[in-house]
């Protein structure tokens, strides 16, 4: 039998969190490793986490369905590659991953669909279907149930393990008011539960202190079963703090409180795969086997109250790493939790756009590819490809470089430069970055390199 | 030896040249803008004095070397003669013909009337080395940059930034089909009778053949030694050569030594001569004119047919390339030239006339833009002639390529801080289409971009603090780079456009 964490050992572990000093002792045990150490062996089994809500024994690697691999469809746009899914969601079930978090949103409204195709070759019982109410365009009542429903549909269940509410807290409640307080569904939602629609309960957030707070202090009136926060060695201390919380505080509340937490964001959108060379470098120096990812993955597992670490792998070697990682898991010492913390200030001074590539912010009305441009952006950073000056040495070199591969990575049409400044995306990004300012500061920057070298006969 | 000579500077120009014509790195120019400089009608047009001296210089003591070494399509057309002669049976293949005078000199006095009355489409429509540059940018440029952006596939997975992929498009139709017009005529008149084009239509070949009538050095037939074995005749692609009257017509030679190194006796040498009346030739059979005209009407049709193709394969490619966006883009309609009551000239022409009259059309501009911007004129007025326009891109303020490499004169070389104060269009607002109307939205995108600092937000409503900002033209201030024109958000008709001015381009 598996070794639940009870009430007392949370307890015991909530301190840890804060200065993550007693972790080492304290860790959870893998599941089925009465016999078998459970670290060291890469082969070892997939670690689980007990949901203290209701016994759900859930996998460590929690899968996001946002980002399934794509393939050119028929009439030119892209569209899902149900047999890459099927492939991924097998080999996912086949190594223990049993968390799958969609949303009605996901991948133009796609992803419930091809998730449920994929899974539903499998028994319902071996997996938890996470999907939300994503009702951002429409709150009204009706379109709100009609979402609720399509779910069912879409998933082809009778029920849902976990529930979310889509996205709360940037703006303060409003948007919880809105969507959910008002129309009536809270109240709706909750019968659903007590029915056993719904298993599990929660939001995922993103916002500041006030709203966390504020959504926290209802924990009474509606009993959160979980929360899913933003967490990964850079916003543990170094989110903005002002637009969204640092998930030091968030995870200590959640923990407090004894909600389960299922972490989303752990790589950064893909940017703690791709960090400064300067980083990249000390990571590998400490750990030559490990990829830099790893390092995230196990950061995020590091923590007791976590329940699920949800990673949108859209490839089989993401998947495969991850698996790995979190297959007789280590979770991360005192002094590995400090070195990441450096290597996060260090990245802080880096100044990279905070974009996690979550496309809420697309279709941009002007055609413009909001997010390819700051992955670019950032890359560019992040590799030492940034000129300082004309004068500088290697500025032809660097110059030819980013602006030819700006041109690679963003048809000319869909650049900074044909930025409008309609301000449509600004609402739309969890992140809260301020896009249109970004991209024009971007452009400016590539409008300074094709002019700063006169002479140049090359470009 | 001669012969050799001939052959290995022909090379180095024709490669010259069309490769100064191919180039998309602009890097070429530095090192072979020349070998458009010297060429004839282009040093006449820039008046290039120096140039057209050593030019006619060159004729009186050599013959018409130009015709063999310096210009690309009479090159061309020894290419195409020498691939014809190697089929069997067809080495010798030429016959001797009399000079056509009357289409000789009819052609010449209507040319020269045109460049006077400035009939351009006329001039550039004969003029040999404006023919080749439509010819190769045309035709062959796509083919280069094609070559190219399979290099920068390559590169780009290789990871290498040494390519960078460009826009192949057709700019004229018009154009593109003389090109392919002119090119069928010259290389069927090529193959079947040599040089019958640079000795019957070509206008520098017949100013070129009254100096070299004079020339001091110039094949000379040995008649002591010859045995009427006709060989030199057979062999000499401008049918100047006629045995039986003993004559050369060195108005029509070109000097290639074709017949010096054909005659085994030796009985033609290139030597040393003073002037000797060129004996009146025999009329030949005059079989050229039927299948000449036929060869036209065929090659016209080919043209057609292998237009429409293109036109098709450019679609193909631009669906190809909507194929890879993602669901989440929005489509973005291509933008289409606005209808411009003057059009708009580079900076670096006087004026939009000045530009005009000395422009030769030979393309070497729009080859070399790397913005896409300029692209040669459809209204038969200027046909072939470049014009600006913005749907592609927009004169960047750091270029100034097409200044440096006109070799007509028609566009004088600039510096970028002279082209931030050349005013060559000015910007006008359609304000039903810009954003702050038609949308209610903010915009500025224009002003964002104007490097003129000549678009300025103001309140739509002066009355109100927090009002809507429209765009204005300071108009003394716009320079017509058409940044706002091709960055304006409103499609597919922009809602501010560049007008070319009316009165010529106007200096700070």
């Amino acid at each position: 039998m598996e070794k639940n964490i009870n009430r007392r050992d949370f307890l015991k572990l909530s301190g840890a969190a804060l200065g993550t000093a007693a972790l080492a002792g304290c860790q959870p045990k893998s599941a089925a490793t009465s016999g078998t150490p459970a670290s060291g062996s890469p082969a070892g089994e997939m670690e689980y986490r007990i949901n203290p809500g209701n016994g759900d024994k859930v996998s460590l690697l929690g899968y996001g369905c946002m980002r399934w691999p794509q393939k050119p469809g028929p009439d030119g746009k892209d569209i899902i590659d149900q047999e890459k899914v099927n492939e991924l969601v097998d080999y996912a079930i086949d190594h223990g991953v049993n968390y799958f978090d969609t949303s009605p949103a996901y991948l133009g409204g796609e992803s419930e669909r091809a998730s449920a195709i994929a899974l539903n070759r499998h028994p319902r019982k071996d997996f938890f279907w996470a999907t939300k109410l994503s009702n951002f365009r429409d709150a009204s009542r009706e379109a709100s149930l009609r979402m609720y429903r399509d779910s069912f549909e879409q998933l082809q269940t009778d029920y849902i393990d976990y529930y979310l509410l889509h996205s709360i807290g940037r703006g303060g409640n409003r948007a919880f008011e809105t969507r959910y307080v008002e129309n009536g569904m809270m109240e709706f939602l909750l019968k659903e539960r007590e029915k056993g629609a719904i298993r599990q309960l929660g939001f995922s957030f993103h916002g500041n202190q006030k709203a966390l707070d504020d959504l926290l202090a209802l924990h009474g009136k509606y009993h959160w079963d979980f929360v899913q926060i933003q967490m990964n060695y850079m916003d543990w201390r170094h989110a903005d703090g002002v637009r969204n919380v640092h998930a030091e505080y968030a995870y200590e509340q959640l923990d407090k409180l004894g909600i389960p937490i299922t972490i989303m964001e752990p790589l950064q959108g893909g940017r703690l795969a791709n960090v400064p060379d300067i980083v990249a470098e000390k990571l590998k120096e400490r750990a030559p086997g490990r990829t830099v990812s790893s390092w995230a993955f196990r950061f995020a597992g590091s923590f007791p109250r976590i329940l699920t670490v949800l990673s949108g792998m859209t490839y089989l070697d993401h998947l495969t790493d991850n698996v790995a990682t979190y297959s007789g898991f280590q979770p991360l010492g005192k002094e590995d939790l400090a070195f990441l913390e450096e290597m996060a200030s260090l990245m802080k001074a880096f100044p990279t756009i905070d974009c996690n590539d979550c496309k809420y912010c697309m279709p941009c009305p002007y055609g413009i590819d909001i997010p390819g441009i700051f992955k670019h952006y950032n890359q560019m950073v992040n590799e030492g490809n940034m000129a300082q000056s004309a004068g500088q040495e290697d500025f032809r070199k660097l110059r030819r470089r980013y602006l030819i591969s700006y041109d690679r990575a963003i048809p000319t049409l869909r650049q900074a430069s044909h930025c409008a400044g309609c301000k449509q995306c600004l609402e739309h990004c969890p992140q809260s970055i301020a896009i249109p300012r970004e991209l024009r500061r971007i452009d400016a920057y590539v409008e300074k390199l094709k002019k700063a070298d006169f002479g140049s006969k090359i470009l | 030896m001669h012969k050799k000579i001939r052959i290995a500077l022909a090379a180095l120009f024709f490669i010259g040249v069309t490769l100064l014509l191919l180039d998309i790195s602009g890097s070429l120019h530095a090192w072979l803008g020349w070998m458009a400089k010297i060429q004839f009608l282009p040093a006449v047009l820039a008046l290039n004095l120096a140039v057209i001296a050593g030019l006619i210089l060159l004729t009186l003591l050599f013959g018409r070397v130009y015709c063999s070494v310096i210009c690309p399509l009479g090159i061309w057309q020894d290419i195409v003669s020498n691939l014809s002669g190697r089929r069997k049976g067809k080495k010798s293949r030429f016959t001797a013909s009399p000079e056509r005078k009357w289409l000789r000199y009819g052609v010449w006095v209507l040319f020269v009337a045109a460049l006077l009355a400035g009939v351009q489409v006329f001039v550039a429509l004969l003029a040999p080395y404006s023919a080749w540059g439509r010819i190769v940018q045309n035709l062959f440029q796509p083919l280069y940059i094609w070559g190219n952006n399979l290099l920068a596939w390559i590169a780009e997975r290789a990871g290498s930034y040494a390519f960078y992929p460009r826009e192949v498009w057709l700019r004229s139709l018009p154009t593109f089909l003389i090109a392919l017009a002119t090119l069928v005529t010259v290389t069927v008149l090529a193959w079947k009778n040599g040089r019958t084009w640079c000795n019957t239509l070509c206008p520098v070949g017949t100013t070129l053949g009254f100096f070299s009538r004079f020339a001091l050095f110039r094949p000379v037939l040995d008649l002591d030694v010859c045995v009427r074995c006709h060989h030199c005749e057979k062999n000499c692609k401008a049918s100047c050569i006629d045995i039986n009257a003993g004559t050369i017509d060195h108005s029509r030679c070109v000097v290639c030594f074709d017949c010096v190194d054909s005659c085994p006796l030796g009985g033609l040498k290139y030597r040393f001569t003073w002037k000797r009346k060129a004996a009146k030739a025999e009329p030949a059979s005059a079989q050229a004119d039927p299948a000449r005209r036929a060869f036209l009407v065929g090659g016209l049709m080919a043209g057609a047919g292998a237009l429409s193709a293109r036109a098709q394969n450019t679609a193909a490619a631009a669906a190809e390339a909507d194929k890879k966006r993602d669901g989440g883009f929005a489509d973005i309609l291509p933008k289409k030239e606005p209808v411009r009551t003057v059009p708009i000239t580079p900076p670096g022409s006087l004026s939009v006339k000045d530009f005009y009259q000395h422009c030769t059309a030979c393309q070497l501009c729009v080859a070399q833009c790397p913005n896409n911007v300029l692209r040669p004129s459809t209204d038969l007025e200027h046909l072939m002639q470049p014009r600006m326009s913005f749907e592609r891109g927009y004169c960047r303020p750091e270029c100034v390529r097409c200044t440096e490499v006109c070799p007509a004169g028609a566009l004088r070389p600039i510096t970028p801080e002279e082209k931030t104060t050349w005013h060559v269009g000015v910007a006008r607002l359609d304000y039903n289409l810009c954003l702050p109307f038609s949308l209610d939205q903010e915009c500025g995108n224009c002003a964002r971009h104007c490097p003129a600092g000549a678009i300025r937000m103001v309140r739509k409503d002066p009355e109100a603090e927090n009002s809507l900002r429209i765009p204005t033209v300071i108009e003394e201030r716009c320079i017509g780079c058409g940044a706002c024109e091709n960055l304006c958000p409103a499609r597919p008709i922009s809602a501010i456009t560049i007008d070319g001015l009316a009165d010529g381009h106007k200096r700070d």
